[in-house]
């Protein structure tokens, strides 16, 4: 060979790194699990998670039976959280209620990701006119009173818990949609992104095959301050009457219909005040470790 | 240094026996920006051969970068090509398509920057970011391009090539990161490739290693490189021919042991002399007076008169044409043409009369 070279660096053979990586995944769970509100937030996930799988197992009683002659009975030894007006259990109906929470997280939070993640490269990666027209209308979205949208949303399609999902899956739109335009932007100015442009890979390439990558942590990070609150405007629409409509044991619509016994009967609201209280506090702890430890700049 | 490879390299006309790979022709790239048309590149014409190293020489901000970037089509708005021709494969690549463009780009016409750190993805092994190479332009299955990959690594001299591939960009030192960024320009053995600025970033010791390199690989796969660079030194050493840029335009071009030994261009003649000389001592360096004229600056004569000590009352009323002169030289200066011929406007073949102002 004519390009005879001399190596830059003279390392002798072994001295190169050369243990195997971890996986990412991996490598976030366990430094999860070092992480203090990681630890608790973690549980109370898993907690709901598990609660939401196996409910059906666990419920001393069916959810929906009602049982006159036990009605507003106090927490005691047969019924641990009490029964509410209607003699159901309310512990029963509390574990059940977890699969509506998980149902409405992952849907409306997928949606308003799917969404924003959809408008926001779609703006980047068309630019000029497209990119005007993409984030005036996510301006006008914003600019719309955040449960006036939803009000209008849900008097559109009718009250129920899907609606309650979809309606707050689309408020969550434009937030993630200016997230991803900005982080992608600065992505797209990077040098390595020229250099791949100039040895052949095309817009959609570029965009779905290096932006979208590289600002993952940014999403999964927003996420984890989205999807209590997501969660938390639905408990709160069903609460209005405008989401899970009763006899559903929804945690808001269990709110709604024994609020009128809370002077007589207190663990009538407890119990799915409570849940819903405990629950959004365990998601929040457990985004604020997953950004402490996704995030290299929060040590 | 690296010798003259060809002897066809003396003759620059069009009608040479080799055919080159990419022609230039007029080329214009205009900026629009709130002052007016900024023309970075003001009618270039260029062109380079198999095998053979171009280097594409001037200051900063005479266009050359620009140039470059004209010729991948990669240059971003406001910035345009107004005009000109970009001949490869009888092809006007002004007027291909973005498909035809993407389909050239890495596998036909390659590039390498400045930052070779930069220029590599920070979060994926270099071994596979060389790999995607073969993937996606050939459509090799990911095993057999990753020991494609390893084997080209291991051809530019990364040192421990397997276990390196396996390393992301911020393990490497510079020069193996520009190892890296040679191995993916030149892995799908392109036509064409344009090094800007290759080894600016880089220390000293290891510049003439990777010019070594670069120049070695060009001509055992029979591909034109384009060496954009401010730096003569590096001229010397690894180029055939050069285009002296200024303000826009080429000023000079020649093979480059006539250049360096007899400048035309008053310019390239201040740029030898501004360069220190190794082991002579000078009290300072023979700076160029002035500066460049801000690229907006639509000025009636030569762009370089104002600055130059020979200028005489036509520079600065005429600007000259890219005249042609004997051994294939061509110069953009009055003084260039001969005492006969200067009176009469010179119509050679690549002449063209300076822009309408």
């Amino acid at each position: 060979m004519t390009h005879q070279t001399t190596p830059g660096t003279l390392a002798p053979a072994g001295t190169v790194d050369h243990r195997p990586r971890r996986s990412g995944l991996i490598r976030i769970l366990r430094r999860l699990a070092r992480h203090r509100s990681g630890r608790i937030g973690g549980a109370a996930v898993l907690v709901i998670i598990l609660m939401a799988a196996f409910g059906s197992l666990l419920v001393p009683y069916a959810p929906l039976k009602i049982d006159m002659a036990h009605r507003l009975l106090p927490p005691g030894a047969s019924h641990w959280f009490g029964t509410d007006e209607l003699g159901r259990d309310l512990l029963s109906r509390v574990i059940f209620g977890a699969r509506y929470l998980l149902l409405v997280g992952v849907y409306s939070t997928a949606i308003a990701f799917g969404g924003g993640v959809l408008l926001g490269l779609l703006a980047v990666a068309g630019g000029g006119w497209t990119d005007m027209l993409v984030m005036r209308l996510v301006d006008i979205m914003l600019a719309f009173p955040y449960v006036l949208l939803l009000l209008a949303i849900i008097a559109a399609l009718g009250p129920s818990l899907t609606t309650a999902m979809v309606a707050v899956g689309i408020a969550g739109i434009p937030g993630y949609a200016r997230l991803v335009r900005g982080e992608a932007l600065s992505v797209r100015e990077r040098e390595y992104v020229d250099a791949m442009r100039v040895l052949g890979a095309g817009t959609l390439r570029i965009t779905l095959g290096t932006i979208l990558p590289s600002i993952l942590p940014a999403l999964v990070i927003y996420t984890s301050y989205v999807m209590p609150l997501a969660v938390l405007s639905a408990s709160a629409l069903s609460f209005l009457g405008l989401g899970a409509q009763p006899p559903l044991p929804e945690w808001g619509a269990m709110l709604v219909s024994s609020r009128s016994f809370l002077a007589t009967a207190w663990w009538v609201v407890a119990a799915p005040g409570m849940a819903i209280f405990l629950s959004i506090l365990g998601l929040n702890l457990f985004g604020n470790a997953l950004r402490d430890v996704l995030d290299p700049k929060h040590s | 240094m690296t010798a003259l490879s060809s002897p066809m390299h003396s003759s620059a006309s069009p009608a040479a026996p080799i055919a080159p790979v990419i022609e230039v022709r007029g080329l214009r790239t205009h900026f629009t920006g709130e002052t007016g048309i900024i023309r970075a590149v003001d009618g270039v014409d260029l062109h380079v051969r198999a095998g053979e190293c171009l280097g594409l020489v001037g200051e900063s901000g005479c266009g050359k970068t620009i140039t470059a970037l004209s010729l991948v089509r990669l240059v971003s708005p406001p910035g345009r090509i107004a005009a000109g021709e970009i001949l490869y494969d009888g092809r006007d690549l002004v007027k291909a398509s973005e498909a035809d463009l993407l389909a050239l780009r890495g596998d036909r016409i390659s590039m390498i920057f400045q930052q070779p750190k930069a220029s590599l993805n920070p979060v994926i092994q270099i071994g596979w970011q060389v790999a995607e190479l073969f993937c996606h332009h050939r459509g090799m299955a990911r095993r057999a391009a990753w020991l494609e990959a390893v084997e080209l690594l291991k051809a530019v001299g990364l040192p421990a090539a397997e276990r390196k591939a396996l390393a992301y960009p911020h393990e490497l030192s510079g020069g193996q990161a520009q190892r890296v960024m040679i191995a993916m320009a030149l892995a799908l053995k392109p036509r064409l490739l344009i090094a800007d600025e290759p080894t600016t970033a880089l220390d000293v010791t290891v510049q003439a290693q990777i010019l070594h390199l670069l120049r070695g690989l060009c001509r055992d796969f029979g591909t034109a490189l384009i060496l954009v660079t401010h730096d003569l030194g590096v001229v010397a050493e690894t180029a055939d021919r050069v285009a002296v840029m200024y303000a826009g335009q080429i000023v000079e071009t020649a093979d480059v042991v006539p250049l360096f030994a007899q400048p035309a261009h008053p310019y390239t003649r201040g740029l030898l002399h501004s360069m220190p000389v190794q082991g002579r001592r000078r009290d300072r360096l023979d700076a160029i007076p002035g500066s460049v004229p801000p690229p907006g600056l639509t000025m009636a004569g030569c762009r370089f008169a104002p600055r130059c000590s020979f200028a005489f009352e036509r520079c600065h009323a005429e600007p000259p044409p890219l005249v042609g002169l004997p051994d294939g030289r061509q110069a953009r200066c009055w003084l260039a043409i001969p005492e006969p011929t200067r009176s009469r406007s010179h119509s050679d073949d690549v002449a063209r009369p300076g822009q309408p102002d």
